[in-house]
Protein backbone atom coordinates (compact mmCIF):
# COMPACT_ATOMS: atom_id res chain seq x y z
CA UNK A 1 0.00 0.00 0.00
CA UNK A 2 1.33 3.08 -0.78
CA UNK A 3 0.79 5.94 1.75
CA UNK A 4 1.75 9.32 1.65
CA UNK A 5 5.16 9.43 2.59
CA UNK A 6 6.26 6.74 0.47
CA UNK A 7 5.54 10.46 -2.11
CA UNK A 8 7.18 12.33 0.41
CA UNK A 9 10.59 10.41 0.68
CA UNK A 10 10.26 10.24 -3.59
CA UNK A 11 10.24 13.82 -2.89
CA UNK A 12 12.81 14.37 -0.16
CA UNK A 13 15.34 12.10 -2.71
CA UNK A 14 14.85 14.25 -5.87
CA UNK A 15 15.72 17.56 -3.62
CA UNK A 16 19.14 15.74 -2.47
CA UNK A 17 19.49 14.60 -6.16
CA UNK A 18 18.88 18.22 -7.25
CA UNK A 19 21.12 20.28 -3.99
CA UNK A 20 23.64 17.19 -5.12
CA UNK A 21 23.76 18.51 -9.08
CA UNK A 22 24.20 22.21 -7.99
CA UNK A 23 27.60 21.44 -6.46
CA UNK A 24 28.22 19.27 -8.93
CA UNK A 25 27.69 21.44 -11.99
CA UNK A 26 28.48 24.63 -10.27
CA UNK A 27 30.02 26.41 -13.16
CA UNK A 28 27.72 25.41 -15.98
CA UNK A 29 24.92 27.81 -15.73
CA UNK A 30 22.46 25.97 -17.65
CA UNK A 31 22.68 22.57 -15.84
CA UNK A 32 21.93 24.83 -12.80
CA UNK A 33 18.34 25.99 -14.31
CA UNK A 34 17.82 22.55 -14.93
CA UNK A 35 18.82 21.17 -11.43
CA UNK A 36 16.14 23.89 -10.48
CA UNK A 37 13.62 22.81 -12.14
CA UNK A 38 14.11 19.37 -10.69
CA UNK A 39 14.06 21.15 -7.29
CA UNK A 40 10.56 22.20 -8.31
CA UNK A 41 8.99 19.15 -9.45
CA UNK A 42 10.12 17.55 -6.10
CA UNK A 43 7.96 20.63 -4.74
CA UNK A 44 5.68 19.99 -6.64
CA UNK A 45 5.03 16.22 -6.09
CA UNK A 46 4.56 17.18 -1.96
CA UNK A 47 1.90 19.44 -2.90
CA UNK A 48 0.35 17.01 -5.27
CA UNK A 49 0.65 13.82 -2.96
CA UNK A 50 -0.81 15.88 0.43
CA UNK A 51 -3.92 17.50 -1.96
CA UNK A 52 -4.36 13.57 -2.74
CA UNK A 53 -4.39 12.22 0.81
CA UNK A 54 -6.52 14.81 1.94
CA UNK A 55 -8.71 14.94 -0.41
CA UNK A 56 -8.43 18.55 -0.41
CA UNK A 57 -8.12 20.27 -4.45
CA UNK A 58 -5.75 23.30 -2.98
CA UNK A 59 -2.77 21.84 -3.18
CA UNK A 60 -3.50 20.92 -7.05
CA UNK A 61 -4.27 24.81 -7.56
CA UNK A 62 -0.82 25.76 -5.78
CA UNK A 63 1.13 23.37 -8.13
CA UNK A 64 -0.68 24.94 -11.01
CA UNK A 65 0.52 28.62 -9.79
CA UNK A 66 4.03 26.58 -9.00
CA UNK A 67 4.33 25.56 -12.73
CA UNK A 68 3.30 29.13 -14.39
CA UNK A 69 5.78 30.82 -11.78
CA UNK A 70 8.47 28.00 -13.05
CA UNK A 71 8.03 28.36 -16.58
CA UNK A 72 8.21 32.31 -16.63
CA UNK A 73 11.30 31.79 -14.25
CA UNK A 74 13.27 29.41 -16.96
CA UNK A 75 12.06 31.58 -19.87
CA UNK A 76 13.67 34.89 -18.30
CA UNK A 77 16.20 32.89 -16.77
CA UNK A 78 17.48 31.14 -20.57
CA UNK A 79 16.88 34.76 -22.13
CA UNK A 80 19.69 36.35 -19.47
CA UNK A 81 22.01 32.86 -20.49
CA UNK A 82 21.51 34.24 -24.16
CA UNK A 83 22.19 37.38 -23.54
CA UNK A 84 25.23 36.81 -21.43
CA UNK A 85 26.64 34.15 -24.07
CA UNK A 86 26.08 36.73 -26.44
CA UNK A 87 28.35 39.66 -24.64
CA UNK A 88 30.68 37.22 -22.77
CA UNK A 89 31.02 34.28 -25.47
CA UNK A 90 31.13 31.53 -22.39
CA UNK A 91 28.46 30.71 -19.65
CA UNK A 92 30.99 30.03 -17.62
CA UNK A 93 30.12 30.85 -13.73
CA UNK A 94 33.48 32.21 -12.74
CA UNK A 95 33.22 34.65 -15.85
CA UNK A 96 30.06 35.89 -14.52
CA UNK A 97 31.92 37.72 -11.74
CA UNK A 98 32.08 41.56 -13.06
CA UNK A 99 29.45 43.59 -12.86
CA UNK A 100 30.72 46.22 -15.16
CA UNK A 101 28.42 46.57 -18.78
CA UNK B 1 1.93 -6.70 -4.24
CA UNK B 2 -1.07 -4.49 -5.52
CA UNK B 3 -0.44 -2.98 -8.51
CA UNK B 4 -0.66 0.56 -7.41
CA UNK B 5 2.22 -0.40 -5.75
CA UNK B 6 4.24 -1.81 -8.78
CA UNK B 7 3.73 1.28 -10.83
CA UNK B 8 4.62 3.32 -8.09
CA UNK B 9 8.13 1.75 -7.08
CA UNK B 10 8.49 1.10 -11.21
CA UNK B 11 7.86 4.90 -11.99
CA UNK B 12 9.83 6.15 -8.65
CA UNK B 13 12.81 3.80 -9.56
CA UNK B 14 12.98 5.62 -13.61
CA UNK B 15 12.11 9.21 -12.01
CA UNK B 16 15.16 9.20 -9.81
CA UNK B 17 17.79 7.27 -12.45
CA UNK B 18 16.65 10.38 -14.67
CA UNK B 19 17.37 12.65 -11.93
CA UNK B 20 20.60 11.32 -11.47
CA UNK B 21 21.80 11.53 -14.55
CA UNK B 22 20.35 14.86 -15.49
CA UNK B 23 23.29 15.93 -12.88
CA UNK B 24 25.77 13.67 -13.81
CA UNK B 25 25.78 13.63 -17.50
CA UNK B 26 28.63 15.28 -19.78
CA UNK B 27 26.81 16.72 -22.71
CA UNK B 28 24.44 18.87 -21.50
CA UNK B 29 22.02 18.20 -24.40
CA UNK B 30 21.65 14.58 -22.72
CA UNK B 31 20.78 16.15 -19.35
CA UNK B 32 17.77 17.92 -20.87
CA UNK B 33 16.39 14.84 -22.57
CA UNK B 34 16.79 13.18 -19.22
CA UNK B 35 15.09 15.95 -17.41
CA UNK B 36 12.06 15.48 -19.99
CA UNK B 37 12.25 11.47 -18.97
CA UNK B 38 12.07 12.87 -15.83
CA UNK B 39 9.11 15.09 -16.04
CA UNK B 40 7.22 12.81 -17.95
CA UNK B 41 7.75 9.98 -15.25
CA UNK B 42 6.55 12.73 -12.91
CA UNK B 43 3.55 12.91 -14.71
CA UNK B 44 2.38 9.33 -14.51
CA UNK B 45 3.22 9.26 -10.99
CA UNK B 46 0.79 12.16 -10.51
CA UNK B 47 -1.94 9.91 -12.50
CA UNK B 48 -1.45 7.72 -9.99
CA UNK B 49 -2.50 10.24 -7.47
CA UNK B 50 -5.98 11.31 -9.35
CA UNK B 51 -4.24 14.80 -10.34
CA UNK B 52 -5.25 13.99 -14.20
CA UNK B 53 -5.53 17.44 -15.15
CA UNK B 54 -1.44 18.71 -13.75
CA UNK B 55 -0.24 15.68 -15.30
CA UNK B 56 -1.48 16.59 -18.25
CA UNK B 57 -0.01 20.18 -18.04
CA UNK B 58 3.19 18.69 -16.99
CA UNK B 59 3.21 17.39 -19.87
CA UNK B 60 2.21 20.28 -22.40
CA UNK B 61 3.93 22.95 -20.55
CA UNK B 62 7.43 21.56 -19.34
CA UNK B 63 7.87 18.71 -21.80
CA UNK B 64 6.34 20.52 -24.72
CA UNK B 65 7.07 23.92 -24.02
CA UNK B 66 10.02 24.64 -21.33
CA UNK B 67 12.33 21.91 -22.14
CA UNK B 68 11.92 22.74 -25.57
CA UNK B 69 13.06 26.15 -25.08
CA UNK B 70 16.01 24.35 -23.14
CA UNK B 71 17.31 22.54 -25.82
CA UNK B 72 17.34 25.31 -28.16
CA UNK B 73 19.40 27.57 -26.18
CA UNK B 74 21.62 24.81 -25.16
CA UNK B 75 21.82 23.64 -28.73
CA UNK B 76 21.93 27.70 -30.12
CA UNK B 77 24.93 28.28 -27.39
CA UNK B 78 28.62 27.09 -28.16
CA UNK B 79 29.67 25.44 -24.88
CA UNK B 80 32.96 23.82 -24.15
CA UNK B 81 31.78 21.50 -22.25
CA UNK B 82 35.50 20.13 -20.71
CA UNK B 83 36.11 23.43 -18.92
CA UNK B 84 32.93 23.36 -17.07
CA UNK B 85 33.52 19.61 -15.90
CA UNK B 86 36.95 20.86 -14.50
CA UNK B 87 36.89 19.99 -11.10
CA UNK B 88 33.21 17.24 -10.93
CA UNK B 89 35.35 14.70 -9.07
CA UNK B 90 36.76 17.11 -6.95
CA UNK B 91 33.23 18.39 -5.71
CA UNK B 92 31.57 14.41 -5.65
CA UNK B 93 32.21 13.82 -2.57
CA UNK B 94 31.27 16.92 -0.95
CA UNK B 95 28.36 16.99 -3.05
CA UNK B 96 27.31 13.13 -2.17
CA UNK B 97 27.81 13.67 1.63
CA UNK B 98 25.72 16.92 1.86
CA UNK B 99 23.06 15.65 -0.32
CA UNK B 100 23.32 12.23 1.53
CA UNK B 101 22.84 13.90 5.03
CA UNK B 102 19.76 16.49 3.26
CA UNK B 103 17.72 12.63 2.11
CA UNK B 104 19.00 11.28 5.79
CA UNK B 105 17.64 13.76 7.26
CA UNK B 106 14.66 14.25 6.10
CA UNK B 107 13.81 10.55 6.00
CA UNK B 108 14.35 10.91 10.28
CA UNK B 109 11.34 13.29 9.65
CA UNK B 110 9.25 12.16 7.25
CA UNK B 111 10.26 8.21 7.33
CA UNK B 112 8.23 5.99 9.94
CA UNK B 113 4.92 8.45 10.53
CA UNK B 114 1.90 9.09 8.22
CA UNK B 115 0.85 12.05 9.45
CA UNK B 116 -2.27 10.25 10.65
CA UNK B 117 -3.62 9.99 6.98
CA UNK B 118 -5.95 7.66 5.94
CA UNK B 119 -6.16 5.94 2.42
CA UNK B 120 -8.48 8.09 0.33
CA UNK B 121 -11.56 6.53 -1.20
CA UNK B 122 -11.09 6.37 -4.50
CA UNK B 123 -13.22 8.59 -6.71
CA UNK B 124 -15.93 7.50 -8.97
CA UNK B 125 -15.75 7.04 -12.82
CA UNK B 126 -17.65 9.55 -13.53
CA UNK B 127 -15.67 12.31 -11.29
CA UNK B 128 -13.75 14.90 -13.48
CA UNK B 129 -10.48 16.07 -12.06
CA UNK B 130 -10.36 19.21 -14.64
CA UNK B 131 -13.86 20.22 -13.91
CA UNK B 132 -13.28 20.01 -9.77
CA UNK B 133 -9.82 22.23 -10.34
CA UNK B 134 -11.60 24.58 -12.96
CA UNK B 135 -14.61 25.23 -10.54
CA UNK B 136 -11.97 25.94 -7.47
CA UNK B 137 -9.51 28.14 -10.15
CA UNK B 138 -12.68 30.63 -11.38
CA UNK B 139 -14.11 31.15 -7.91
CA UNK B 140 -12.19 30.74 -4.66
CA UNK B 141 -8.98 31.48 -6.73
CA UNK B 142 -9.96 34.08 -9.20
CA UNK B 143 -7.77 36.53 -8.62
CA UNK B 144 -4.42 34.35 -7.93
CA UNK B 145 -5.24 33.57 -11.48
CA UNK B 146 -5.54 36.73 -13.01
CA UNK B 147 -2.32 37.48 -11.16
CA UNK B 148 -0.62 34.17 -12.59
CA UNK B 149 -1.98 35.80 -15.94
CA UNK B 150 0.10 38.97 -15.27
CA UNK B 151 3.17 37.36 -14.54
CA UNK B 152 3.34 35.24 -17.71
CA UNK B 153 3.09 38.66 -19.44
CA UNK B 154 5.73 40.30 -17.85
CA UNK B 155 7.80 37.19 -18.46
CA UNK B 156 7.29 37.60 -21.91
CA UNK B 157 7.87 41.30 -22.20
CA UNK B 158 10.98 40.62 -20.16
CA UNK B 159 12.14 37.74 -22.42
CA UNK B 160 11.49 39.71 -25.66
CA UNK B 161 13.06 43.10 -24.46
CA UNK B 162 16.21 41.20 -22.67
CA UNK B 163 17.22 39.20 -26.14
CA UNK B 164 15.90 42.18 -28.26
CA UNK B 165 18.42 43.69 -30.40
CA UNK B 166 18.95 45.95 -32.89
CA UNK B 167 22.11 44.88 -35.50
CA UNK B 168 24.16 47.15 -37.91
CA UNK B 169 24.37 47.37 -40.93
CA UNK B 170 20.83 45.63 -41.58
CA UNK B 171 18.12 46.47 -44.29
CA UNK B 172 14.81 47.40 -43.06
CA UNK B 173 12.16 49.11 -43.47
CA UNK B 174 10.28 51.95 -41.34
CA UNK B 175 6.21 50.46 -41.34
CA UNK B 176 5.10 54.10 -40.24
CA UNK B 177 6.98 55.81 -43.74
CA UNK B 178 5.51 52.89 -45.54
CA UNK B 179 2.39 53.89 -43.96
CA UNK B 180 1.96 57.55 -44.54
CA UNK B 181 3.14 57.69 -48.16
CA UNK B 182 0.97 59.07 -50.94
CA UNK B 183 0.50 58.70 -54.47
CA UNK B 184 1.83 61.71 -55.81
CA UNK B 185 5.35 60.54 -54.48
CA UNK B 186 4.99 57.53 -56.18
CA UNK B 187 3.34 58.00 -59.38
CA UNK B 188 4.06 60.79 -62.25
CA UNK B 189 1.73 61.99 -65.23
CA UNK B 190 3.28 61.53 -68.26
CA UNK B 191 2.13 63.00 -71.22
CA UNK B 192 1.47 60.37 -73.96
CA UNK B 193 0.65 60.87 -78.24
CA UNK B 194 -2.36 59.23 -79.07
CA UNK B 195 -2.35 56.20 -81.45
CA UNK B 196 -4.42 54.66 -83.93
CA UNK B 197 -5.50 50.89 -83.07
CA UNK B 198 -4.02 48.69 -85.66
CA UNK B 199 -0.93 51.27 -86.65
CA UNK B 200 2.21 49.52 -87.31
CA UNK B 201 4.43 50.77 -84.46
CA UNK B 202 7.01 52.61 -85.80
CA UNK B 203 10.21 50.94 -84.88
CA UNK B 204 13.72 51.97 -85.38
CA UNK B 205 15.38 49.76 -87.74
Amino acid sequence: MITVNHYLILGSLLFAISIMGLFLNRKNLVVILMAIELMLLAVNMNFVAFSHYLNDLSGQVFVFFILTVAAAESAIGLAILVLLFRNLRSIHVDDLGSLKG
Amino acid sequence: MEFTSVVFYFLSAILLLAGLRVVTVRHPVHAALFLVLAFFTAAGLWVLLEAEFLAITLVLVYVGAVMVLFLFVVMMLDINIETMRADFRKYLPLAGLISGLMALEMYIVLGGQNFGLKMPTPKSADYSNTKALGRVLYTEYAYAFELAAVILLVAIVAAIALTLRRRSGLKWRDPATQVVVKKADRLRMVNLKPQKPGAPVEDEE
